[in-house]
């Protein structure tokens, strides 16, 4: 079986930024494929070429077999997008703004049915301007599976929204592949990228450093655990990881993050360290390792501020 | 299993969704309907046909005074009153009264011969005291006012209304439109779809028809029943034309819109395109008293082309033959305005 999405040696730079450096990605069907990274990664670049919105500088794309050179229309009744800040015509209702977006597919699912399936068939006659930020999502959402597609693109889809949002559009999203639908989607919130895909690809300043299943990801911490600490005064960090079972350490915060396999032997180790040195505690916790540490052990900087 | 709903095609849906938007934009309806409205009943109002006010003319207190203010109180233009000498010099003075009438034999007319109004009425008072006095014509004659409909300055102006509200809505339902949808990341969001660019566009024309419609039956309807500003042509004509200016302002609208990024970028470009013909185009005053060398140019701008052959169809009765000039350069504005926006349209 193909590969649903591909492209090679992807290139596109602006003015003054490499967004996009020689990329190369292949998402497989039915797959839900991720591209994390931080603000300014090159994602939405990366989507938006593969959306054939923006035309690369250098690559090749081909999605389900065709290309955006050739075939363009054929390939717009087969894809949904959502991009990441679309405002749609406040003015309308929900169900108009379907069904017009209907109107442009050959063939596609019934708004109706549609606004109930994504519980927005309450909000059926309301204006799109009195929706809240999920529903909101969500309609962007029908909007781009109207045309019933096989694949489905979704840039930033969660982003902002409140946690409950959030979880209605996870399953959303589940529910579609479990119809066999392809998706890729960009994300800045690991948790997402845990919870919904199947494989994760990390990029950074428009180019991948890892890729992989988010339990492979997190494998090559080669670390279950991480410790985040400050202390008055901070540590040295040769101090820190001289701790025998540190797997390395990032700046975090005020402090350090240290990656350890295991808690039970690394915590008393800190802790004696840190009456050694004569410092004082500020803060400690601990977490399981996660995509995010990973960014942070990958490129030295964490994802949020990145 | 629920009723499937019907779908439409796109540019139908297109069409609707846009006319919809618009009816609920209340501002939008304000600025189609009501501000042209209220512009042509201000300024109908304050040039309206009245009567010419009468000349006030004081009669000197004397032996004759009475006898004179009968005589000059059966003229038309005459507002005379009885006043003492001194006051009546005071009041010529002044500027109160434009003529004083002395004397007792002979009848004295003071007044400044530099003010028309006082020599007309000179003029006037004499006729009447004379003919009072026992004066008659030697040759009979008799008045015919002309006050022929379509030579009022409401005829000239409602016309030039139509034509500035065509030019205005055209320009700004295209522009502002676009902008916003590109503004807003709704262009993007629509050719991410399969749905045809051109279908987006003609959608656009088709629900500016519409509203076109109503917007010249609105003004006209009001022109004549308020003013009494007929129709003399015929108004499948005046339909027909209002429809190929209000496509080529639209055009030109595109064309304005077809790469800002802002609102703020279209309104500026829009201005620097419509202030010239405000001024120029006749819609308030004729271009007739601008210099000869640049009534050429004056004479192809969109607006004036359209004012001049509103004009033809509304106050002349033109027919088609009498337009065909200002048909035919306002159709090549529109078209070639509309090839080249579609051209370098950005849908980004």
């Amino acid at each position: 079986m193909p590969d649903v999405i591909s492209c090679r040696n992807l290139r596109k730079y602006f003015s003054d930024v490499k967004a996009v450096d020689g990329l190369d990605l292949s998402v497989e069907n039915g797959e839900c494929f991720g591209l994390l990274g931080p603000n300014g990664a090159g994602k939405t670049t990366t989507i938006e070429i593969l959306e054939g919105l923006t035309s690369p500088d250098s690559g090749d794309v081909e999605i389900l077999g065709l290309t955006w050179r050739k075939n363009e229309r054929q390939l717009r009744e087969r894809i949904g997008i959502s991009l990441q800040e679309t405002q749609l015509t406040e003015k309308l209702t929900v169900f108009e703004t379907l069904r017009l977006f209907r109107s442009f597919y050959r063939s596609g699912a019934d708004p109706e049915d549609l606004l109930r399936d994504l519980s927005l068939d309450e909000k059926r006659d309301a204006r799109v301007g009195k929706l809240s930020g999920g529903q909101r999502q969500r309609l962007a959402v029908a909007c781009a599976l109207v045309g019933n597609p096989d694949v489905l693109f979704l840039d930033e889809p969660t982003t902002g929204l409140d946690p409950q949002s959030r979880l209605q559009l996870w399953d959303i999203v589940q529910r579609f592949r479990q119809k066999g639908g392809t998706v890729l989607l960009t994300t800045h919130y690991m948790e997402e990228a845990e919870r919904l895909c199947d494989r994760v690809a990390i990029v950074d300043h428009g180019h991948l450093i890892a890729l992989g299943t988010p339990p492979e990801l997190i494998a090559k911490l080669q670390a279950r655990n991480v410790i985040e600490f400050t202390s008055e005064p901070k540590l040295e960090q040769e101090v820190v990881q001289a701790i025998d079972s540190c797997a390395g350490v990032a700046a975090h915060r005020d402090g350090w993050q240290i990656r350890v396999h295991s808690l039970a032997e690394a915590v008393p180790q800190l802790i004696g360290v840190v009456e050694k040195q004569g410092v004082k505690l500020v803060s400690l916790s601990t977490h399981e390792a996660t995509l995010e540490d990973l960014f942070v052990s990958l490129t030295g900087r964490e994802l949020r501020d990145a | 299993m629920p009723e499937k709903t019907r779908i439409r095609p796109p540019i139908i849906e297109l069409a609707s969704t846009r006319t919809k938007e618009f009816l609920r934009e209340k501002e939008a309806m304000f600025w189609v309907f009501g501000f042209p409205l209220i512009l042509a009943l201000a300024l109908g109002f304050a040039f309206r046909e009245k009567p010419p006010d009468r000349v006030p003319v004081a009669v000197v207190a004397g032996p004759n005074a009475q006898q004179r203010l009968a005589a000059l109180g059966k003229s038309s233009t005459l507002l005379p009153r009885i006043m003492d000498e001194q006051e009546a010099r005071d009041a010529l003075r002044r500027g109160k009264v434009s003529l004083m009438i002395e004397g007792s034999d002979i009848i004295v007319y003071r007044f400044d011969a530099t003010r028309p109004d006082a020599l007309s009425a000179r003029q006037a008072a004499d006729d009447a005291l004379q003919t009072a006095a026992g004066r008659r014509d030697v040759v009979a004659s008799r008045e015919e006012r002309v006050h022929e409909q379509g030579a009022r300055y409401i005829d000239f102006l409602i016309p030039g209304l139509l034509g500035m509200n065509l030019m205005g809505t055209g320009m700004w339902s295209m522009g502002f439109t676009i902008a916003n949808a590109r503004m807003k990341k709704l262009l993007k969001r629509l050719v991410a779809t399969p749905m045809r660019k051109t279908d987006y566009l003609m959608a656009m024309f088709l629900s500016r028809l519409i509203w076109l419609i109503i917007e010249i039956s609105v003004l006209v309807a009001f022109g004549w029943i308020v003013f009494g500003v007929r129709v003399n042509g015929s108004i499948l004509v005046l339909i027909f034309l209002c429809i190929v200016g209000g496509y080529a302002f639209s055009g030109i609208g595109l064309l304005t819109a077809s790469r800002a990024r802002s609102i703020e970028a279209v309104s500026g470009l829009m201005n620097l395109i419509m202030m010239p013909m405000w001024l120029c185009s006749g819609v308030f005053f004729s271009y007739e008293r601008f210099p000869d060398s640049v009534k050429p140019f004056i004479r192809i701008l969109p607006l004036t082309l359209l004012n001049d052959a509103l004009r033809a169809v509304i106050n002349d009765a033109a027919g088609i033959p009498r337009i065909a000039f200002q048909l035919g350069i306002l159709a090549i504005w529109g078209i070639v305005t509309f090839v080249i926006g579609l051209k370098i349209f950005r849908w980004q």
